[in-house]
Order: structure tokens, then sequence, then C-alpha cells
């Protein structure tokens, strides 16, 4: 016997509601295998073949090529025997579950009739009943334990009411073989928990726990508490990165910048007046640096484990303080703009980075670090390397200082200059050079030195 | 009464234990600070301190080990394995040396240690994170092992865990986490270890089953009962030691019987209760023990179609369910 049976379009994916048919591959009268492909399909998320889920021949195709339909739109119609249209209406697989009992059931039509359970034939042995009497309902017409007690209840020899009839059934079982439940069966009797219904839903879909934020503790009386923001979360983490991954060591240089403050005092006034910013020592000083750099390209670089790395361009990172934290911005290409420049950049970064106005770019590409820590009047401190780079190098307040200089007492303005290296990368010879040349370079400053 | 999340439950039974009893403390990975990794624990660290809620480091072993030194020591350590995945390194902890020191010593000493561990798929965890590993611990004698299905059992099964004398491992479903909540008294209240619970009443057939399986069975109960098909449902929520007479009695009730859990079929804890059934209660049975239980597959999958043909779902169950009822 042949049966038609309707192909649908599955759902491919797990979001997916439509699909579109972009070719059959076979046409009506093809016999086609199953698992065999039948049609292209075209979705939002793949493409693929559609294969077929029964063996027969293709009778019709409903969706021509090109249309869209949602999933669970029949696309065609397939004959079948029967065999395998049992198979395809056939209820799906739950699992693991006794499949084959289930089977053995279905497929053995009303072969079940003469097939008792034990617990059938336990009650109609303790009831006198003829099975031959009783209809059955189960799967192949088997007769079920429940048939049983429905025609005992029937019956009308004992009729008492199915409560009482399933109580009875349970004492007597009790005394049976297994009498150590005797006791039990009572006892659950009695101890007849309430069933309780709990609030379930299941309209929210289960996501994967998040991890939900811990409160604060209550602080002692002796302390309060400041919540960590995440741009101090982040310094704290490059910090400790930096100071556990590269092995620093630490050098100092002492520089007469006496020529470089008579310098800065005959410009700064005019400079202001015509770029509107400050003429700061310390654009003097990064020219200083920069120069310095291009001399000794080593202090431009970054470790990387079995290489080191040196950068072609200098971009110098600038430490810039704010009230809660400190931040490095950077200036790119450091070495292509003059002193000028170079103010018109330190304004420009610092401005911004108080008012918290700094992009992403502002940040990124540093490959050496100033920090002019003379700025809050400290003369001597210990950087932390701005991780990956090399190096980073601290300008000290200028103060001014009896030195001596062809063996006569001086007053001179005198800076001290700090470096902290990476070790892996540097030594103390090449940085020994590397200070001295930036100390040339200040002391080098003149009235004759162009500020453009 | 409040009804409360699955989660909630939990952290009000260590809580509860933690201040009744200075001796109870719960150790782990980020059961401190952070209060666990699905927030079980979470305020415990607040309230009690570190030293009572102990950040371990990422070792099962250490961590079982010591829970159970400190638990022979007279301390009640309620020790978290992050996920029962997690379990298998403190395996020989548990099943050699908590399971037996009652045992081995002749009484002279024990090990009322609770192991807490979350199991179950579904939430898109994949290999490593949605294992059920009861069939790995059910087999060994003096171990108990509770899995609870409802909030209410949660939190009076883990108050009896804890003050139970011997090793507890106490299997909560991540998945229940926060997707059931039930109503759990305010206060102080147990759930004896080794007692079964009819979960609803009914006479066509008998489904026996434990966590989160057990949803489905409900929800697909309420649906089969519209076709006429009325189903007995007991909840296990002890699996070592088996509650023998509940098992039987819900049997013999319907003389069908369905077992389910969301660990494999083979040697899974169903393989022991249809084997039970089998022994006493043949000639109760009107059906062959039917199981359904999540594919000898070594793994849960991580793709979404691959979990969902995994795990087991509310039609899963309605169609073994309603094949049960129509044999």
């Amino acid at each position: 016997m042949k049966t038609v049976t309707e192909i649908i379009l599955p759902q491919l994916a797990e979001s997916l509601v439509e699909a579109t048919i972009s070719q059959w591959l076979k046409q009506p009268g093809d016999h086609i295998e199953k698992y065999e492909p039948i049609c292209d399909l075209i979705t939002d998320k793949v493409n693929a073949e559609l294969p077929s889920t029964v063996s027969g021949k293709l009778v019709k195709i409903l969706v021509g090529n090109g249309e869209t339909v949602p999933v669970g739109t029949a696309i065609c119609l397939v004959e079948t025997d029967e065999v395998s249209a049992e198979t395809a209406t056939g209820a799906p697989g739950g699992g693991q579950a006794g499949d084959g009992a289930a089977a053995q059931a279905k497929a053995a039509g009303e072969s079940m009739r003469g097939r008792y359970s034990p617990a059938v034939q336990y009650l109609a042995a303790e009831h006198g009943i003829d099975l031959r009497q009783v209809t059955g309902t189960g799967m192949g017409g088997r007769i079920t334990r429940k048939d049983v007690l429905a025609y005992i209840a029937a019956s009308g020899a004992e009729s008492k009411p199915d409560g009482q009839e399933g109580k009875e059934r349970q004492a007597s079982s009790g005394q049976d073989a297994n009498r150590t439940n005797t006791g039990s069966v009572v006892a659950i009797d009695e101890v007849k928990v309430p069933v309780r219904s709990s609030g379930l839903h299941l309209s929210e879909t289960p996501k994967i726990p998040t991890v939900e934020v811990q409160g604060q503790s209550v602080p002692g009386p002796g302390e309060y508490f400041i919540d960590v923001t995440p741009v101090r979360n982040t310094i704290a983490s490059r910090m400790r990165q930096s100071v556990s991954e590269i092995p620093h060591a630490w050098t100092m240089i002492e520089a007469d910048v006496t020529n470089l403050v008579i310098l800065r005092n005959k410009l700064k006034d005019e400079f202001r007046k015509r770029e509107g910013i400050n003429l700061t020592y310390l654009a003097f000083m990064m020219k200083a640096v920069v120069n310095a750099i291009k001399d000794y390209p080593i202090m431009n670089s970054v470790w990387a484990v079995n290489k080191i790395i040196v950068k072609r361009e200098i971009n110098l990172s600038m430490s810039v303080g704010t009230e809660d934290s400190v931040l490095t911005p950077v200036i790119k290409n450091a070495d292509q703009k003059n002193i000028a420049g170079l103010a018109r950049e330190i304004d420009d970064l610092a401005r911004r980075t108080r008012e918290g106005k700094l992009n992403l770019s502002d940040m990124q590409g540093g490959t050496f670090t100033v920090n002019n820590t003379g700025s809050f009047g400290s003369i001597l401190s210990k950087p932390i390397i701005n991780y990956p780079q090399a190096a980073i190098l601290t300008f000290e307040s200028i103060v001014k200082r009896p030195v001596v200089i062809n063996d006569m007492i001086a007053v001179r303005s005198m800076v001290n200059i700090c470096l902290s290296l990476d070790h892996r990368i540097l030594d103390g010879v090449i940085c020994g050079r590397f200070l001295q040349r930036v100390k040339d370079n200040l002391e080098s400053y003149d009235l004759d030195t162009k500020l453009y | 009464m409040p009804a409360i999340s699955y989660l909630e439950a939990l952290r009000q039974a260590m809580r509860e234990e933690m201040e009744r009893d200075e001796n109870v403390f719960v150790l782990g990975e980020d059961v401190g600070v952070k209060g666990g990794v699905f927030t079980a624990t979470k305020g415990l660290y607040e309230q009690f301190g570190e030293l009572r809620a102990l950040d371990t480091p990422l070792s099962e072993s250490a961590i079982v080990g010591v829970a159970i030194g400190a638990a022979m020591y007279g301390m009640k350590p309620i020790a978290e394995m992050q996920y029962s995945d997690f379990m298998l390194p403190a395996t020989n902890q548990i099943i050699s040396e908590a399971a037996k020191i009652r045992y081995r010593s002749n009484n002279d000493w024990n090990c009322p240690v609770v192991i807490r561990a979350p199991i179950g798929g579904g939430v898109f965890g994949g290999l490593y994170h949605s294992q059920c590993p009861e069939s790995v611990f059910f087999g060994t004698p003096g171990l108990k092992i509770v899995a609870p299905y409802s909030p209410y059992d949660v939190k009076g099964l883990l108050k009896a865990a804890v003050r139970d004398p011997d090793p507890v491992l106490f299997f909560e479903n991540k998945k229940c986490y926060n997707m059931i909540s039930g109503e759990v008294p305010e206060g102080d209240y147990t759930v004896p270890i080794g007692k079964a619970n009819v979960l609803r009443e009914g006479d066509d057939i008998t489904v026996i089953g434990y966590s989160l399986p057990l949803f489905f069975a409900m929800e697909a109960a309420k649906e089969l009962a519209e076709e006429g098909i009325s189903a007995h449902i007991l909840d296990l929520r002890t699996l070592q030691p088996l509650d023998r007479e509940a098992i039987l009695e819900a049997v013999r009730r319907t003389g069908k019987v369905l077992i389910v859990h969301e660990d494999n079929k083979t040697g899974g804890v169903g393989a022991e209760v249809a084997a039970l059934i089998a022994e006493e209660l043949l000639y109760e049975l009107d059906a062959p023990i039917m199981r359904l239980c999540g594919p000898d597959v070594p793994a849960m999958p991580i793709n979404p179609p691959g979990e969902k043909f995994f795990m087991l779902n509310k039609d899963k169950l309605k169609e073994a369910m309603r094949r049960l009822a129509l044999y």
C-alpha cells in the first residue's frame, strides 16, 4: 500500500524561522532515498542541502525554486510504501525509554491480547477472574492491571469503591512474600506528605549563572571604604604587571640647566603671547630625551622573550596626574616635532587628560615614558616602567644649588634626572651613555636655541 | 511562607547552620570574597569572616582533604566543588578516606563533612560544566548522597547533611538554581536523609526520579492529566541510602514505572532502582520497567542542538509517560 508523506522544512538552526529554496535537486517522478539531498536551501545563517526524511517517489513539489517559506511548511509530497510511512509518522523517539518494548507492542497488533503481566495474573488469581472475559485496553489489546481492577469493580461481586479496593489489595499484597514491607506500607499511608506546589515557571530561559558583585562589608570604626574605580583598577593591574614582570633597575644623573632657565625666562612671555600656551621646561626636556633616544635607539624597545623589538617611531608617553589617577597620553612621532610643537602637544594632552577628554588613540602606541615629577616638588623618584616599554625617565625639580665649577663655587640651577630601566634589555653602560646624552642636550641649550 | 529560589534556599541553609554552630564553615574555590561562582555562598564572608568562608587554591583534592581532616577533628565543614565535574580529582579523598573512616577505625572516628557539588547541564556548559557524577559515588557504602529537587528540600536536606555525623554528598542542580522556586519556611527545620517524597499522586503510572527531571515530569503530568492519564511521581531526594519502602510503595500503586534521571542510563541510579523493583515486586508489575535517562555518550555536547538532544525535557517525559500509560 502506498502512502503520501509530506516533507516539511526543518528548523536548521536555533533561531531560524524561514528559509528559501534555491534549487530543487529532485523532480516529480524521481525516486529518492532517505537522507538523499532533495533541494538546496538558503537561510540567514547557512546554505544547506535538505536531506529527505523518507524513501519513496517524489510526487509533487509544493514550494518552488526561489520561494521563501516559514519553518514547518510542507515543501513536497513523497509517495512511500507502508513500512516507511509508519516509521515516518511514528512518534519521535523519547530518549532511551523502553523503545524495544513499545515497538514490539505496536508491531504485534492484537498479539498482546494473551500476554498477561504478573500484576494482571496475580489480580486474576486473587479474585478468581477468567481473563478471557476482560476487555483489554492496552497496547496490542493487552489487558492491563487497570482493566482487571475495572472488571472487578464492575462485576459487582465485590462492589466496593475503587479506593477501598486499592487499599485492600495493598494490605493483602503486604502479607505476601515480602513480609518485610508490611509495616512500611502502613507507615507510608500514615505519613502522607502533603504535596507541595512550588511556584515554578518556564517562561524565563535559564541563563549561564551570572556572578553578582559582592556588597561591601561594614568598615571598622577607624577606617572607611573607597570604591575602586575602573581606572584605578587598570592602574593597579598595569603597575603590578610591570613590577612583577620587568626586573627594574634605577639610576640617576644630575644636569646643570642654568642656561635653560635663562633661555626660558627670556622666551616664555613672548611665547605665551604668540602661541597662547605656556612654554614649559618639559618641552625642552622632552626634546633632549628624544634626541638622546635617536642616538641610542635601544632605549625605545620592548622585551619579547626571544627577541628585542626596537621601535622606529619615537612616541613619548607623558605621565599626567589627575586628582585620583595617573594617565599616560602619547605624543606621536615626538622626534618630528620642534620644541614649540612639543609644548603645544604637552599643553593639549595635559589639558584634555584633566578634562577627561582623551581618546583611546591618545593613549596608544607609546614607546618611552617621560614623567615630570618635578612639577610636584620631588627631587628624586623611582618610577615604575610603563609596561611593556623598556624605560621611564623623570625630571625632578630644578633647584638652585652651590656647585663646584673649575674649583670655584657657583650657584647654579640643577636638576636630577632619574631613569628606571628594564634590565633584561638595558644595562648600566648603555643607560649611562643615554643619560649622559640627555644631560649634554640639556646643558647645551643656550640663548641661540631655536624653538621652531 | 515566602517563595524563594533553589539558590536562596541553599544560602539560607548555610547561613543558618553557621549561625547555629560555630564549628560549621564553608571552603572552596571563590566561596569567600566572591561568594561563589553561582553566588551560593554570597554574604557568608561578610557575615562570618575569612576563616569561616575560606577561599582555597584550585585543588579539589586539597579542599576535600582539608575538609575531611577538619571534620575528623570535630569541625563541620561544607566543602564546595565549583562544578561536580571538578569533583573527580577529589574522588580518592571522598571514596577512600571520607567513606571509610568510621569503618576503618571501628567507630573511633567519624567524618561529618558535607561536599556540595552542582550537577547537570542545560546551561551551555559543555563537557566540563554539565556532568552528573552521581553514579561514580553511588555504589560506595559509607557515603550518603542527596540530590534535592525543591527549594524546601534543599534547605531541609542541607541542614540535615550538616548535622549528619557521616559524610554527605550534596548534589544540587545548577539549572534549578534560579529556575525553580518554592515555598520555604523561614527558620529551622530539617528533611530527613533517606526519605523519598511523593510529589504527585496518581494511579496510571509511577515516575521515580530526582533533581531537575522531576520538574519536567511534573509539567508533563499536568498536561497528561488532561488526556486522562494520572501520574504518581516520587522524588527520591536521597540516592544513598535509597528509600526502598517508598519506592516499592510507589510502584505497587500503579504497576507501571518509569525511572528518570539526567545521568546516563547505563550504570545509573535508575539501574539500581529498577533492580530493586525487579527483586521485590515482580508479581505486581503490569509493564516492563522503563528508564528515561541521558544517552550513553561521553559528555554533554557544547553545541545547542546536541545539548538539546542530550537533555531531558517536558516533551520527552510526556512521550515516555504516555507510552507507558498506554502499554
